[in-house]
């Protein structure tokens, strides 16, 4: 037992000020709160129901396809059903599903507090919900979207879907862009800079890891399904042709930045299930996990690969040769990271020293790995190419994709479940139920799916309403039917069980399975009495007194020295305390920006425009408010949290939390980026006339040249900005102004490089190549409106006497942000204005 | 319900001269390699799944010798690095050889027919006929034993081409042609269908590719090559209806060209792209109800017709042999 950090016995009252700092508001004000383990609750419950309400739509197909040539479900609402539920499953429940599980169990394995911005969590928890449910409800109305989860145009352009139906695909969607782009700064600034003290990055929880990992893809993965969808949207509205063959664009643009998405994805999902694996299976075992080095090498090497497979949903559109090969390699190369994981997990059992308990996690533990094992083998089956020409778009991918997502992910989600409900519950859920719920799913699972691996070769293709009984498959359709309603029946015995069992709240038993790491320590809604220093990977084994220690304040952070919300900042690599980060807590002004959000892409949807932009308009207003109080003025300065140390509340620059979130933006934006000029450079290759013949519209060159030298300027001004801030306690007109004056230069900007195009006669609308050129500038100009707006909040504080030379991280930011799009907009004048000289006439 | 009993019952007279659309009734020379590959990959699979799952119930049962070596870290490396590498690299060498084999290497001058998908039916070209392309739809003849190159097209959506007992499947696409090569080893009927999710009917968008003998192929496109037969009966309701704004009929005033061809449409083997078997019957259940048959497809209802009218243009459609 070692010296305690902090002083005991701790103060009276202390717990009291933490329990009433970080109390969970109640009643009506319930949508205010902002603790993570609350959000996350609420994060994962909208996700199970998401979950079930695709399963049942499901199960109505399976009912509708159980017999040939049933008439149960009409063509055109078995269409919308197959749309709505693959986009559910994949959009609102599984992604969603993993950054819950972020929220909730990432703060209580790094002992913090909160996450480092539990507001922004809340916002895209809010409009996820909101904007998920009303894209669901679509299809009671028949205005669900039918062009299939992947949404391929041209089926999805006006001309073939008229209707709002594909806008409302586009608009579940864009929810999802928003809250996994949040999730992800959230995830990765709070595994790199929210550590309890002494977790170097080798001793981070392999959930970490995942999450990091996880984080890390969606901000390379995301931007390019965001940039698909712009396009898609765009065309649709305003017909820019970026996909119409007959004016230079191209239906296999929209599959190569879909896949691109679409197959990282995949890994999205499953890596941090199976990050969950590798923390229950040692707890299970009692051992350390076999490997550890391995299998985060394994992780990373997955999400690597995974971005160099996204042809092979490809394989039949006819690509050359080469790159079939080439995809075809890389998709079974990623089978040795899963291969790895497996036996490492195989070793951790087999290295216990004691008999296995089969309780209900470990079951589904053992369910995943048989069932994504199957999954990984026909993956390996798919990824030869003759092979798939046969399968593919059969029943034979629609076992395949589910044997890996249910198995990969539903399997460890439903073990997550039961065996982290502890932690937020009062008690355990049933075993017994939990058993049954187990071997219903299983089994029914097998049954279900197994038999379409068959009926897919025998010539059943996926997403049809009706087959002909000439085709042979009924009774293995008959059999999937079956095997459906199994499962739906375990997953209802798990619903009675929550039922049941399931209470939010304190107490209980804190550490059940006996599990090493920190979200097993005791916990209230300040998370842990005090944030440990841990010196292992499983802390809780090596140190068996750390509990107590820890609850009675014996180690870091006992109390709240500043009086609010806070956590300490470590650092990235040796979580060295760097300083105490104060957070901001419960409000409405979140949930209102979140509601109005998602209020205006509705609206916009239905193309109702003028109210839409109000609530636009209402959502930026309330974002402001809330961004506004997040800085609470000066602070008491430097504070002791134990141990000796002291550490100052507010920093700006390279260590402050702000800066790293603001890096993470920066690859957001680069790599919707660097998407834009993949399409702007593929198109080129598919219709290298339409360039051609675009050359003839190129502005002269003063027109980029002056663009250029504006934005420049516009950034050379907002760094000399910083200098004409006042003192603290001053407030001044110059900053103010000079702030402005950087933001208009970079307006002038993007507006002389767009108007330098319209006077030369381009026209979005004429060919892919004026679509493309305006899209350049459109991804600028959406930054520019961005920093325009957070220049005005700048000057307002400014002349609030709340930013000065001291507490300026705000304009900090602003200037980051301008910054990145002056390299982004030079790139692109060079790439818009440069490239058309050098291409010669063909590729 | 009546009408769901019709179309069983249509769907149960098909039947009865059912294509195969099964990729183990492999046929075609692709896919017979490929179903060779499929059960060279089940069976590998099945091994490598045992062993893994044995390799796990070792590591769950009783303390021993074989589950402490299961807990050496170096079988975390054999295990999970060494032998996929092994497995896969051969899969991957074998894998390249069936590429190369494959329809890269067609043989000279192989015969051209061209099919462009469209929501929900395909037309057929075959452009090398002696005396100009000729166009059928819904339906593909082929020689047995030669090499034939299709040249897939779409007008309008993404379509695929799937003809499983002979080859995999090839999408359309709008902007590009693609190729598929095939070639046939025994005569036969089978069936295809469109596997790309097309919208609408794309379940109900199927076909039939018959192979038959190459002199008996060169008799019947000479045959498919001609004009139908003049003024039939019902020609002149055909005509009046307006069925030539969309269908040609050739040595008629039809020349329409957004639906099918029908000059021969009564000696195909099924109406509505796969859908109905070819029977004078299936004509006046095609002409009254197809709508219900399949629905959403783009032909005009034709409820302002009377029953008399329908059923003359049902006499001459089943005419056009």
């Amino acid at each position: 037992m070692s010296e305690p950090l902090s002083p005991v016995p701790r103060p009276e009252g202390e717990e009291d000020e933490l329990l009433r700092i970080w109390a969970t508001p109640k009643g009506w004000r319930l949508p205010t709160a902002v603790n993570n383990t609350v959000i996350g609750l609420l994060y994962l419950g909208a996700a199970f129901v998401f979950f079930v309400a695709a399963g049942i739509l499901a199960l109505i197909m399976r009912t509708q396809l159980a017999l040939p040539e049933q008439e149960l479900v009409s063509q055109d609402l078995y269409n919308q059903m197959f749309t709505v539920h693959g986009t559910t499953m994949m959009f609102l429940f599984a992604v969603p599903a993993m950054e819950a599980l972020g929220v909730l169990l990432l703060p209580q394995m790094l002992a913090a507090r909160d996450l480092p911005f539990p507001r922004l969590s809340a916002f895209a928890v809010w409009a996820y919900v909101v904007g998920g449910t009303v894209f669901f409800l679509t299809i009671f109305i028949d205005l669900a979207p039918a062009g299939g989860w992947f949404m391929y145009p041209p089926l999805t352009l006006m001309e073939y879907q008229p209707g709002d139906n594909a806008d409302f695909w586009l608009l579940g969607i864009g929810f999802i862009e928003i809250s996994a782009i949040a999730g992800a700064i959230e995830i990765i600034v709070g595994v790199l800079r929210t550590r309890p003290p002494g977790m170097s990055l080798d001793k981070l929880p392999i959930f970490g890891w995942a999450m990091l990992i996880f984080a890390g893809m969606i901000m390379v993965a995301f931007p390019a399904v965001i940039l698909a969808t712009m396009l898609l949207e765009i065309e649709r509205a305003f017909g820019w042709p970026f996909f119409t063959a007959e004016l230079g664009g191209d239906p296999l643009l929209w599959q190569h930045l879909f896949w691109f998405f679409g197959h990282p994805e995949v890994y999205i999902i499953f890596l941090p299930a199976a990050g969950l694996v590798s923390m229950i299976v040692p707890t299970a075992a009692r051992k350390p996990l076999v490997g550890f080095n391995l299998i985060v090498v394994a992780l990373i090497a997955t999400g690597f690969f995974s971005f160099g497979l996204w042809v092979h949903h490809m394989f039949t559109t006819g690509i050359p040769g080469l790159s079939l090969a080439f995809f075809s390699a890389a998709s079974m190369a990623v089978a040795i990271p899963s291969g790895i994981q497996f036996f490492s997990w195989i070793a951790t059992f087999a290295a216990s020293e004691r008999k296995i308990e089969f309780n209900t996690p470990t079951l589904f533990v053992l369910g995943m790995l048989f069932i994504f094992l199957i999954g990984g083998l026909t993956g390996v089956m798919v990824a030869m190419v003759p092979f798939n020409w046969q399968a593919h778009d059969t029943y034979f991918i629609v076992a395949h994709m589910h044997y890996v997502m249910i198995g990969g992910m539903v399997f460890p989600l439903f073990a997550t479940f039961y065996y982290w409900v502890p932690i937020v519950g009062k008690r355990r859920l049933s075993e017994r139920l939990g058993r049954w719920s187990f071997w219903l799913i299983f089994i029914g699972f097998n049954v279900a799916f197994f038999p379409m691996h068959i009926s897919g070769l025998m010539g059943m293709p996926r997403r049809v309403w009706t087959y002909p009984a000439e085709l042979g498959v009924g009774p293995f359709n008959l059999v999937s039917t079956i095997g459906a309603y199994m499962i739906a029946a375990g997953v209802l015995v798990f619903i009675i069980d929550l039922v049941r069992n399931f209470r939010v709240g304190e107490g209980g038993q804190d550490n059940p399975f006996g599990a090493g790491t920190l979200e097993f320590l005791p916990q209230d809604v300040y998370s842990t009495r005090s944030i440990p220093h841990v010196s292992s990977r499983y802390p809780l084994w090596d140190d068996p007194d750390l509990p107590r220690s820890v609850a009675a304040g014996e180690q870091y952070l006992p109390d709240a020295p500043t009086g609010g919300r806070e956590t300490i900042v470590t650092s990235a690599i040796h979580a060295k305390p760097q300083y105490i980060v104060q957070m901001p807590g419960p409000g409405w002004t979140h949930v209102i920006a979140a509601v109005f959000t998602a209020a205006c892409f509705l609206l916009l949807t239905v193309k109702i425009v003028v109210p839409a932009m109000l609530c636009a308009l209402v959502a930026v207003g309330a974002v402001l408010t809330w961004v506004w109080s997040i800085d609470k003025g000066p602070d008491a300065g430097p504070v002791s949290i134990g141990g000796g140390i002291t550490l100052p509340v507010y920093v700006t620059g390279p260590i402050s939390h702000g800066w790293w979130a603001m890096m993470v933006l920066w690859v957001v934006a680069g790599s919707l980026f660097i998407a834009f000029v993949f399409s702007y450079l593929y198109l080129w290759t598919v219709s290298p006339e339409v360039w051609l013949a675009g050359r003839e519209f190129l502005p002269q060159l003063g027109w980029p040249l002056g663009a250029g030298v504006l934005m420049l300027g516009a950034a050379a001004v907002m760094r000399l900005s910083r200098r004409a801030l006042p003192s603290p306690g001053e407030r001044n007109l110059l900053a103010p102004l000079a702030v402005l004056a950087a933001a208009s230069l970079a307006g002038a900007g993007i507006t002389a490089e767009i108007y330098g195009h319209w006077t030369s006669g381009l026209r979005p609308t004429a060919s892919s190549y004026g679509a493309m050129v305006y899209l350049g500038a459109i991804l600028t100009a959406q930054l520019v409106l961005a920093i325009a707006i957070m220049s005005g909040f700048c000057a307002a504080r400014v002349l609030a006497g709340k930013l000065d030379r001291v507490r300026w991280a705000s304009l900090e930011n602003t200037s980051l942000l301008l910054y990145y799009t002056t390299a982004q907009f030079l790139i692109a004048l060079i790439l818009i204005h440069g490239f058309p000289h050098v291409m010669g006439g063909a590729p | 319900m009546k009408r769901g009993a019709c179309f069983l019952a249509c769907l149960a007279l098909l039947a009865g001269c059912a294509g195969e659309q099964s990729a183990f009734s492999a046929t075609g020379e692709e896919a017979i390699s490929t179903l060779r590959l499929t059960w060279i990959l089940t069976i590998g699979s099945v091994l490598v799944f045992l062993l893994v799952i044995g390799a796990l119930i070792a590591a769950l049962g009783r303390p021993g010798a074989l589950r402490q070596r299961l807990a050496d870290p170096r079988m975390v490396t054999l295990g999970g690095i060494v032998f996929p590498m092994v497995v896969l690299a051969i899969l991957l060498i074998y894998s390249f050889a069936l590429l190369r084999a494959g329809p890269a290497s067609a043989g000279a001058a192989p015969l051209n027919i061209a099919v462009e998908g469209k929501q929900w039916w395909w037309r057929v070209t075959y452009s090398d006929t002696p005396g100009g392309p000729v166009e059928s739809a819904n339906e593909l003849r082929i020689p047995v034993g030669e090499t034939v190159r299709l040249e897939l097209t779409s007008a309008d959506v993404i379509h695929s081409f799937w003809v499983p007992a002979y080859a995999g499947k090839v999408d359309m696409i709008p902007g590009r042609t693609n190729a598929l090569t095939l070639k046939v080893t025994a005569p036969g009927i089978v069936r295809g269908q469109c596997t790309e999710y097309c919208g609408g009917a794309h379940a109900l968008m199927a076909f039939r590719v018959i192979a038959m003998p190459p002199e008996e192929f060169a008799a019947w496109l000479e045959r498919e090559a001609a004009p139908a037969e003049q003024s039939l009966p019902g020609e002149a309701e055909f005509l009046r209806a307006g069925c030539g704004a969309c269908h040609t009929v050739r040595g008629t005033p039809a020349e329409g060209t957004a639906g099918p061809e029908l000059t021969h449409v009564a000696s195909r083997q099924t109406i509505g792209a796969g859908i109905l078997q070819t029977t004078p019957e299936n004509f006046r259940t095609w002409l009254d109800r197809h709508r219900e048959i399949k629905p959403g497809n783009l032909m005009p209802e034709y409820e302002f017709l009377s029953a008399a009218e329908r059923e003359a243009i049902a006499t001459y459609l089943e005419a056009l042999e």
